[in-house]
């Protein structure tokens, strides 16, 4: 028997949908056009009036946001509302003034927590289970949404944060944790550490988990699966249109249901900007239906998936993504962490090396893994093998001090990273998640 | 004094030695002593060769190569031989980086190469107790 934490929502007609989504967009469109100044110019520039959007049909007449767009208008320039109205922050994990700081008033805590209450009751959830989050709690957003949802659903709240294998796993096993939120390589991180403790799955009460923040395979989630004895949920999202639980995954396992009623989704063409229709690939657009501090009208989200409006056998209608297949730009996301090249090319020149490198990301164990290839040049050569390993070390740290993980740096010898005739080939994803 | 090493960077993997070896076949310079020392990644050869100075245009071209001077010690084939040239040292306080061994052909004596902080410091101790150090005239006799 599938349980909804709001079923007269999740479970609304598609003309339902519709009909509430055409009312609060063209509320969310005169919302935007009175209180952004940076988004009314946008606007302006392109000859769109809130009149000339009367329904979602018209969505595609907006301009597009970019991730350029919410840094140049750091910190306050995409705010909807006065900060008085305004009760929480949080942000991206950039680094580099590569942060994105999103504000919310009780109003959008509310709808993101509601969102990660149906999440958490499509995993299952109810006010008898034991909710574990060790998403990180702070300005990211996946320990805060989870919390919240949580709460919501009246589950006993575990806010674990992450880190600290043992402590987590000592409360898991003592207070009888039964749905797991984290990362997917997390998840299986703990599964793999329960099994060298000597525990089997069927030890700890756990029956699932809601993992998300990250890319994962079908082969990684059975394996996850398996190991700690559970059924394992996908879950979306990302900062700038709330958090987590922008859309999550139903008992059926294919695909995320996105909160229709609180962010309308579009499947873009990345190079031209059009609009594609329902079952093509393409780069996924939200704009946000109801927010008052952060809404953002066609936030392009860089990830690259497919919608389909297939019937459901959960019963919930709303509209289902693929989980992305890939980014249309050069962000990486490594164990859960943004990387851009360009940082790594910073720290790289900032230790004197030549730009003159390559990024190898893969995934073993279901641990993802970084290797920066890099040039050595005469000057840095040193004929004592502790003084060139102390090199690789000292760029090591650096790298980590940067971009948040610690990379394996690989020195080589001049002239042997092959040079392109076009745009170099800095980065080879060999993760193969998707097919 | 000292003796002209080069010092080659190469990576760790199949394949990469064998056209700098062969390069250095192909210009008739011959090798009379090598080493390799190795990490996961790269590793160091270290070559003591006929034309030094040819060697490290050839090299130059595979890779980064630098020479720098090391001292030769000879030793007597015996056993104990090797202990007298490292108490020597070691009762100097001077430390050996790295070192390996190589046959002479014409004297069949053996020869410990030294990779030392202070060259000069290092022979002077070495003479003292009696130990001969090749110069780099000697590489073409021996």
């Amino acid at each position: 028997m599938e349980r909804y934490y709001q079923p007269e929502i999740e479970t609304l007609p598609y003309e339902k949908i519709r009909e509430m989504q055409n009312e609060k967009i063209v509320k969310q469109v005169k919302h935007v056009y009175e209180n952004v100044a940076y988004y009314r110019n946008l606007m302006d520039e392109k000859g769109v009036k809130p009149e000339d959007i009367k329904s979602v049909d018209d969505i595609k007449k907006l301009p597009f946001l970019s991730k350029a767009d919410l840094r140049e208008a750091y910190p306050y320039g995409l705010l909807g509302t006065d900060l008085k109205n305004c009760v929480r922050i949080q942000s991206t994990s950039g680094t580099t003034g590569k942060r994105v700081v999103a504000f919310y008033t009780q109003h959008d805590i509310d709808l993101w927590e509601d969102c990660c209450a149906r999440a958490i009751v499509a995993a299952g959830g109810t006010n008898e289970d034991v909710c574990h989050v060790c998403y990180g709690y702070g300005l990211f957003t996946g320990g805060p949404g989870l919390n919240g949802g949580s709460h919501k659903v009246g589950c006993l709240t575990l806010p674990m944060s992450s880190g600290n294998t043992d402590r987590q796993i000592q409360f898991m096993m003592d207070l009888g944790s039964t749905i797991l939120c984290c990362t997917p390589s997390y998840a299986a991180y703990i599964g793999e550490t329960l099994a060298e403790k000597g525990y089997k799955p069927e030890d700890n009460k756990l029956k699932a988990g809601i993992f998300g923040a990250e890319p994962w395979t079908e082969e990684m989630r059975r394996q996850i699966e398996k190991s700690l004895g559970i059924k394992a949920y996908d879950i979306y999202g990302l900062t700038e249109t709330s958090g987590p639980g922008v859309a999550f995954e139903c008992s059926e396992q294919r695909g995320m249901h996105i909160n229709e009623d609180h962010f309308y989704a579009e499947i873009i063409d990345p190079e031209t900007g059009e609009v594609l229709p329902e079952g093509e690939k393409g780069e996924l657009v939200f704009t946000s239906l109801d927010k008052e501090a952060f809404p953002l009208l066609r936030y392009r989200t860089r990830d690259i998936c497919v919608l389909t409006r297939e019937k459901c056998s959960c019963g919930r209608t709303h509209v289902r993504m693929s989980k992305p297949m890939g980014r249309s730009d050069d962000m990486l996301i490594i164990r859960g962490v943004n990387v851009f090249p360009s940082q790594i090319e910073t720290v790289l020149l900032n230790e004197g090396y030549t730009p003159n490198y390559q990024i190898v990301v893969d995934r073993e164990n279901n641990s993802d893994t970084l290797d920066i290839y890099v040039e050595l040049s005469a000057d840095q050569f040193s004929d004592k093998m502790a003084e060139t390993q102390k090199r690789e070390k000292v760029l090591t740290d650096a790298m980590r001090a940067m971009l948040g993980i610690g990379p394996k740096i690989h020195l080589v010898a001049p002239k042997t990273i092959v040079r392109s005739e076009g745009k170099a080939v800095r980065v080879i994803d060999k993760r193969k998640l998707h097919d | 004094m000292a003796i002209k090493q080069l010092s080659v960077f190469v990576e760790n993997k199949p394949g990469r030695l064998i056209p700098m070896i062969k390069a250095l076949s192909d210009a008739q310079i011959n090798i009379r002593a090598m080493s390799i020392a190795d990490t996961q990644d790269f590793g160091i050869l270290r070559l003591i060769v006929s034309d030094e100075k040819k060697a490290r245009e050839i090299l130059s071209n595979y890779s980064i190569v630098s020479s720098i001077e090391v001292i030769a010690v000879k030793i007597s084939d015996k056993a104990g031989a090797l202990c007298g040239v490292l108490d020597a040292l070691g009762d100097a306080g001077i430390n050996i980086e790295y070192t390996y061994a190589f046959t002479a052909s014409a004297d069949f004596g053996a020869y410990a190469v030294m990779r030392v902080e202070d060259n000069a410091a290092a022979e002077k101790v070495l003479h003292e107790r009696g130990f001969a150090t090749l110069e780099n005239a000697d590489i073409g006799k021996i």
